[in-house]
């Protein structure tokens, strides 16, 4: 069975599922009809692909790092520019998809969560272009770490719903998202952020994130006449290493390699690494791995990127991990500033500090490879968000 | 030894429908909860159902939301929880069902935690997050200890799920009221009793049906009760006397439970 086939019956191998609250059943398989007739409507595909050409500005570039490479004196280093997505990361490429989708199924009202604000900024930005209503949940703690991106969605006319329950920030924004959805359920769309969540979520995100592996392996066969050796991508949710890897997933020659993010280090307790160190549970609608404690209540996370702060993981990279046909490793919050400031001089680039952590693995693996060989690394969004977060790690005022 | 399905049996011999409590286990200690199922089963409730906190409960408003943190910070775990099952059954003959999330029971063993839960007395479970197509280890594992297996039915659930559900339910059928999660209202919609009305030819005679979400009131037990329910079942109505702790906390609680399992008196 070749893996780009799954998910089967809303499983990647015994990972995924629908494990959600039966009100919900009946809408998440009409979401799937919706889905697979609007996968197989040209039509559809024809509008998507002109959002994303003449609004997102796609294709983005496959750029080589010269610099970086000649550092590092290794493989060479290619970065995937999704910063220069509109918005400023790949997550537009999924809120289009999905938003377009919406409209397709006669919904009015959008309703998103998000952590750092990226993916509700991604939301808001679809439903203004497309004339949506947006409503966005995001933690309180989010919201006042992250008060810039709160306005952004207030600017392009989204509600923005501070949420006060749990821990205040990712996680609880999706609870709090399934709440508003199974109370409004006639009218509203569920835009899911990653690849995560009930069968049909991990499999919409991941085929719309995919133009970022399918752009990848375009370019780079026009660059060099081959496919690269190895792909990096950071994963929380796991969206953007998911895009990256999902048109790779049969090429077994090209090596996959997940990223997450290890905060103040593994053994710490204070990381957001789940498939390095959780354990395979059900939440947020899904069969994956999931950070719990040892009586399976969901654990806080932490991490200096707030995209990667999540303890749950897209049911297809636990599948990947289980087949060992991607391998995950971690960074933690030093080697990702690290590498955000190594990038920021060496390259003129500033990554966002989630993508940080799949610079700071490539920095690790590039030497280890030969020089004819050739790393793709996915930079995942812009680091503007993050120059505050930066100054305060590093002691400098500004 | 009074199982749900005698229970059931029982109230309709009496002509009267079955009064279902839901509190959260350990909330707001777990040496208190005892106490409290005391007082409510003194009140008149047939059936009791035990919440076992968990950390992100998707499907619960905020007044179970924050029992539940309540429960968790006081350090109620799985176990803990089945400690307090017994020992309200070593004082009342009621059936207990268990109220949780999948993954603490996931995580623990299923069929270690079920066989453990009929050790101590539950009589059966309710699952939220478990929908029938994903239940099939779950059934197993309760089928091999005797336990009730109670699903969901909802005003979204068509009429070819709704078999499906009806086939792999006991005890009774969950009927969720309405759109959206739990917590107390001021009224009962007319679409309740329509939705009742519509679930109840497909439930009578295979298993009994309780109406809950959004019920709190004397009047709202008679609505559900008349339109054709079983059992209404009463959580967050409950839990919010409990969180105010007042001195007449048992004493309320009591005579709450008292006047609500009036109202199914048909």
């Amino acid at each position: 069975m070749k893996l780009s086939n799954y998910p089967i019956d809303g499983k990647y191998g015994k990972y995924g599922g629908r494990f959600v609250p039966e009100i919900l059943m009946e809408a998440i398989t009409e979401l799937e009809k919706a889905y697979t007739e609007a996968k197989a409507d040209s039509a559809f595909q024809k509008q998507l692909d002109y959002y994303l050409a003449e609004f997102v500005g796609r294709p983005t570039p496959l750029y080589y790092a010269e610099n970086l490479t000649r550092k590092l004196g290794g493989a060479k280093i290619y970065l995937k520019r999704e910063d220069l997505a509109h918005g400023g990361a790949h997550k537009i490429n999924n809120t289009l998809g999905q938003a377009l989708l919406a409209k397709r199924m006669g919904k009015t009202r959008v309703i998103a969560e998000t952590g750092a604000g990226q993916h509700g900024v991604a939301t808001a930005i679809a439903c203004a272009a497309l004339g949506l209503k947006g409503v966005v949940y995001m933690g309180t703690e989010d919201c006042e770490r992250q008060r810039l991106n709160v306005f952004r969605m207030k600017l392009l006319n989204t509600e923005v719903y501070p949420v006060e329950s749990g821990s205040k920030t990712l996680k609880d924004s999706i609870n709090e998202a399934f709440r508003d959805w199974v109370t409004n359920l006639e009218s509203t769309y569920y835009l899911i952020g990653s690849t995560m969540g009930p069968h049909p979520y991990p499999m919409i995100v991941r085929d719309f994130q995919s133009v970022i592996g399918k752009e990848i392996k375009q370019q780079f066969k026009q660059k060099t006449g081959g496919l690269p050796d190895a792909l990096v991508a950071c994963v929380g949710g796991g969206s953007n290493a998911m895009g990256t890897f999902y048109p790779f997933e049969d090429d077994t020659d090209v090596k996959l390699y997940g990223v997450e993010a290890a905060g103040e280090g593994i053994k710490s307790g204070k990381h957001s690494a789940t498939l390095a160190a959780g354990r395979e549970g059900v939440f947020h609608g899904m069969y994956t791995y999931i950070l719990q404690d040892k009586n399976g209540q969901i654990s806080q996370t932490h991490s200096v990127s707030a995209g990667l702060d999540y303890p749950g993981v897209g049911p297809e990279h636990s599948f990947l991990k289980t087949l060992k046909r991607a391998e995950y490793a971690y960074a933690d919050d030093k080697e990702a500033v690290n590498a955000f400031l190594t990038l920021c001089k060496e390259e003129g680039i500033l990554p966002a500090l989630e993508s940080s952590h799949a610079v700071a693995y490539a920095m690790k693996l590039a030497p280890k490879m030969k020089k004819t060989q050739s790393i793709v690394v996915t930079l995942s969004g812009r680091g503007d968000k993050d120059v505050e977060t930066i100054a305060k790690y590093t002691g400098a005022k500004i | 030894m009074n199982t749900i399905k005698s229970t059931f049996q029982k109230a309709k011999a009496n002509s009267s429908g079955c009064l279902i409590g839901y509190i959260t286990a350990g909330d707001p200690t777990p040496e208190a909860t005892p106490k409290i199922a005391d007082a409510l089963i003194r009140g008149g409730v047939d059936i009791l159902e035990l919440g076992l906190p968990f950390s992100d409960p998707i499907a619960d408003g905020r007044t179970i939301q924050d029992a539940s943190l309540r429960a968790l910070n006081a350090g109620t775990t799985p176990m803990r929880v089945l400690e307090i099952a017994a020992q309200i059954r070593s004082q009342h003959d009621i059936p207990l069902v268990i109220m949780t999330y999948y993954n603490p029971v996931f995580h623990f063993g299923i069929d270690k935690y079920l066989a453990a839960a009929k050790q101590h007395g539950v009589a059966g479970f309710i699952v939220p997050d478990l929908p029938v197509e994903e239940a099939a280890d779950y059934r197993k594992a309760a089928a091999a200890h005797n336990l009730d297996t109670i699903f969901f039915a909802s005003p979204a659930t068509s009429k070819e799920r709704l078999a499906k559900i009806v086939a792999a339910s006991s005890g009774f059928l969950y009927l969720v009221s309405r759109f959206g999660v739990t917590g107390a209202q001021s009224s009962v919609s007319d679409s309740t009793v329509q939705l009742i009305k519509k679930v109840q030819p497909q439930t009578v005679g295979k298993v009994p049906l309780a109406v809950g979400f959004g019920i709190s009131k004397p009047e709202h037990v008679q609505t559900v009760i008349a339109a054709g329910a079983d059992a209404a079942i009463v959580g967050s109505a409950f839990i919010n006397i409990v969180e105010q702790n007042k001195q007449n906390m048992l004493l309320e609680l009591e005579q709450t439970a008292k006047a609500l399992k009036t109202a199914t008196k048909t």
